[in-house]
C-alpha cells in the first residue's frame, strides 16, 4: 500500500506539470495583455509600460512561467488584480463560509439521496420505481437556476421563512439562518442525479450472490437490504461523495452569489467578472492538486475497505 | 434467411419503447423548429417591441389596472403648468409619455400576448423559439465537436498504444483533474469575447474527455479482435483499419455520448450566457432569458422564467429519455 501510494504521488508529477502549462497557456498566452485590461479606457503607453513591468509580462514566455512555477511552490499568487487583496489571504477566509454550506449539503443529500436510492431498486421495475427515475430525469434537465431564482423568490421574497442573502459573525447563525436556504436548493438540485446513481450501485448489490445467500439463510429483509445490501454500496456512493468535493468548492458558486455567501466560489464568480487572473489561476492549481489528492485517497480508501480490490 | 443489421435492430427495439420513441419526437420537433427559427419561417420578427411592456399571457387577460394607472399618470402629467406658462413642448411630451406608458398612442402593441412580453414589450413566445434555436444549436455543434476530438484521441490511443497512449492519458489526466465548469469558466474570462462560436468553441474543446476514455476502451478492446487481424493481413494501413474497419463498430458508444453530451452543453451554455459569457448580447438564448427573468420575478412578471424553464425542461428530459432508450436498443446485453 505505502508503495503503491508513493508511485501514485510521483504520477502527480506529470499531471501537475501538465495543468500548470495548461493554465500558463491559456492565462499568459491566450489571455493575452492584461495590460490593457488594467489601464482602463484610455491607457497611455507609461501606464501600460508600468503595469507590464509590475506585472512581469514584459519578460520572455520562459521566464514568465518561471515566476509562475515559484508561485506555485511557495503557495503566493500575488495580489488580487482588483482589490488587491493577497490572494493566499483570501483563500483563508473564504474557505470557512463555503465549507459551512458544503459540508451540511454534502451529508444531508447524501442520505436523503441513499435513502431514496434504496428504496427504489428494492422496488425495481415496479410503478414507483419507473415514477421516481422520470421524475427525477424531469427534476435534472431544469436548470440548476430555476431551483435558486424560484426556490428564493418563494420561500425568503414572499413567504419569508429564510433571509434572502447575508452572513454574520456567530457561526451558528450563518448555519442555521443564513446557510439554510441555500442547503435546501443544494440538496434539491443534487437529489434527482444521487438517486439515479444510487440506484444502480445498490442494483449491482442486490443481483449478487451474498444477497441470494441471505435469504437463502432466512434473514430478514430489513436486514438484508439494511445492513448486507447497505454497506456495500456504500462504498462507492462515499468514493462519489468524496470526488464531487474539491468540484464542488468551486462549483457551488452559483448558489453562493445568489445567497451572498462569502465563500471560495463566489470569489471565483467576481474574479472571472472582472477578469482578475491571479485569483483564477490559484483556485484552479488549488483545485487540481486537490482532485488528484482526493482521487488517491478513495483509491487507497477503496482497497482498505475492500480487499478484493486489486491496485495497480 | 434475411439478414438484419445492428442498426435496423436497434431500431425496432426503440421502435418498440414507447417511452424512448415519444421522446425521439419530441427532440426532433425541436430540432424541426430550429431549423424554422434559424430560416426565418417562424418567430423572425422576435426583436419587435409587439405587446405593452410586461403584457401577461393571454390566458391571464390584460393587466387592467396597471394599465390605466400608467394612462392616468401619463395624461396628468403636465410639466410647466405649476410655473402658469404654456409650454410650448406640452403636446410633444404628452405624446411622448403616452407612447413610453404603452397606452392608447400606440394601438399597435397588444395589451397580452400568448405567452407575455418582457420589458420592453417582445413576444415571449417568440423568444423561446428563437432561445431553442440558439441553446439546441449550440449543444449540437458543440457535442459534436467533442465527440469528434474525443474518438479521435480515443482511436489513436488505444489503436497506437505506447507512447501515443501516454501522452492522451496524460492529456486526458490534465483537462480531468481541473473540475469542468471551473476549466469553462476560467477560459470564458480569458477569452473574454461573446458569442456563439465561442461558446462552442470553449466546450467542445474542454468536454472531450469523457467520450475519449470510452472510445479508448473500445479499441484497445477491437484492435486484436479477429477482423482487424484480417484487415491487417490483406495489408489495410493503420488509418483504414482504425476508421474503416473498427470505427463502424464502436460507433454506438460515441453516438450514445454524443446525445449525452448535447444535454450537458445545453445546460452548460445557459449557466455561461446567465453569467454574461456565453452568447452575444443580440442573441437570444435560454441563459439570457432566465438571467432577464431573475430580475423580473422580483415584480411578479413570472412568465418568461417559466416560458424558458418549460422549453429547456421538455427538450432535455426528452433528450435524456431518448438517450436512454437509444442505449438500450443498441445494447441490450446492458438491460
Amino acid at each position: 500500500m505505502a508503495a503503491y501510494t508513493l508511485r501514485r504521488l510521483w504520477q502527480f508529477l506529470p499531471t501537475l506539470a501538465g495543468v500548470v502549462l495548461l493554465v500558463f497557456f491559456v492565462f499568459n498566452w491566450v489571455g493575452g495583455d492584461p495590460a490593457y485590461l488594467l489601464a482602463g479606457k484610455i491607457p497611455d503607453p507609461q501606464t501600460i509600460a508600468n503595469i507590464r513591468r509590475q506585472l512581469g509580462v514584459d519578460e520572455p514566455y520562459s521566464v514568465q512561467l518561471w515566476i509562475f512555477v515559484k508561485q506555485i511552490f511557495r503557495g503566493d499568487f500575488g495580489a488580487s488584480w482588483s482589490t488587491g487583496e493577497r490572494v493566499s489571504a483570501i483563500f483563508a477566509t473564504r474557505l470557512g463560509p463555503s465549507l459551512t454550506v458544503l459540508v451540511p449539503l454534502l451529508v444531508l443529500s447524501t442520505l436523503l439521496g441513499m435513502a431514496a436510492a434504496m428504496l427504489v431498486a428494492y422496488v425495481r421495475g415496479s410503478l414507483t420505481d419507473r415514477a421516481v427515475m422520470i421524475a427525477c430525469t424531469v427534476g435534472q434537465s431544469i436548470s440548476i437556476l430555476v431551483y435558486i431564482l424560484v426556490f428564493q423568490y418563494l420561500f425568503a421574497y414572499k413567504l419569508g421563512w429564510f433571509p434572502v442573502q447575508g452572513w454574520g459573525v456567530s457561526f451558528g447563525e450563518n448555519l442555521l439562518r443564513y446557510s439554510a436556504l441555500a442547503i435546501v436548493v443544494g440538496v434539491a438540485v443534487s437529489l434527482a442525479p444521487d438517486i439515479r446513481l444510487y440506484r444502480t450501485f445498490f442494483l449491482d448489490e442486490i443481483n449478487q450472490d451474498y444477497v441470494r445467500t441471505a435469504r437463502a439463510k432466512g434473514l430478514s429483509e430489513t436486514r438484508v437490504m439494511w445492513v448486507h445490501v447497505l454497506r456495500n454500496a456504500a462504498i462507492p456512493i462515499v468514493t462519489n461523495v468524496l470526488l464531487q468535493l474539491p468540484g464542488l468548492l468551486a462549483g457551488a458558486f452559483l448558489i453562493e452569489r445568489f445567497f451572498g455567501i462569502p465563500g471560495i466560489g463566489r470569489e471565483v464568480i467576481l474574479a472571472v467578472e472582472r477578469s482578475d487572473f491571479p485569483i483564477i489561476k490559484a483556485v484552479t492549481i488549488y483545485v487540481a492538486v486537490a482532485t488528484m489528492v482526493v482521487n488517491l485517497a478513495a483509491d487507497v480508501l477503496y482497497k482498505m475497505i475492500d480487499p478484493r480490490v486489486q491496485l495497480k | 434467411m434475411s439478414e438484419q443489421g445492428v442498426w435496423s435492430l436497434a431500431w425496432r427495439r426503440l421502435r418498440a419503447d414507447r417511452l424512448g420513441f415519444g421522446s425521439l419526437i419530441v427532440v426532433l420537433a425541436y430540432v424541426a423548429l430550429t431549423l424554422a427559427a434559424a430560416s426565418g419561417l417562424v418567430a423572425r420578427d422576435w426583436e419587435k417591441e409587439a405587446g405593452v411592456s410586461f403584457a401577461p399571457p393571454s390566458f391571464l387577460g390584460p393587466d387592467a389596472a396597471e394599465s390605466r394607472q400608467l394612462l392616468q399618470a401619463a395624461e396628468r402629467r403636465q410639466p410647466g403648468e405649476d410655473y402658469g406658462i404654456a409650454d410650448p413642448l406640452a403636446a410633444d411630451l404628452a405624446a411622448i409619455a403616452k407612447e413610453l406608458s404603452g397606452g392608447s398612442a400606440s394601438a399597435a402593441r397588444a395589451p397580452t400576448l400568448p405567452l407575455g412580453a418582457d420589458k420592453w414589450g417582445r413576444d415571449v413566445l417568440k423568444k423561446a423559439i428563437k432561445g431553442t434555436e440558439t441553446s439546441l444549436f449550440v449543444g449540437l455543434v458543440a457535442a459534436a465537436l467533442a465527440a469528434v476530438l474525443g474518438t479521435l484521441f480515443g482511436a489513436l490511443a488505444g489503436f497506437r498504444g505506447g507512447r501515443v497512449d501516454d501522452f492522451f492519458n496524460w492529456l486526458y489526466s490534465v483537462f480531468t483533474s481541473i473540475p469542468y465548469l471551473l476549466l469553462v469558466l476560467a477560459i470564458a474570462a480569458v477569452v473574454n469575447q461573446k458569442g456563439t462560436f465561442t461558446v462552442i468553441l470553449i466546450l467542445g474543446l474542454t468536454g472531450w474527455t469523457g467520450i475519449f476514455r470510452l472510445v479508448r476502451a473500445e479499441y484497445m478492446k477491437h484492435k486484436v479482435r479477429e477482423y482487424v487481424l484480417a484487415a491487417d493481413a490483406i495489408g489495410a494501413s493503420n488509418f483504414r483499419r482504425m476508421f474503416v474497419h473498427i470505427l463502424p463498430n464502436v460507433s454506438h458508444v460515441v453516438l450514445v455520448q454524443l446525445s449525452l453530451h448535447v444535454v450537458l452543453f445545453i445546460k452548460s451554455e445557459v449557466i455561461l450566457t446567465f453569467l454574461g459569457f456565453g452568447v452575444g448580447v443580440d442573441t437570444v438564448s435560454w441563459g439570457s432569458m432566465l438571467a432577464e427573468a431573475a430580475s423580473e420575478l422580483l415584480l411578479g412578471k413570472w412568465w418568461q422564467l417559466a416560458a424558458a424553464t418549460l422549453a429547456m425542461a421538455v427538450l432535455v428530459t426528452a433528450f435524456s429519455l431518448f438517450t436512454d432508450a437509444m442505449r438500450d436498443a443498441l445494447d441490450p446485453r446492458l438491460k
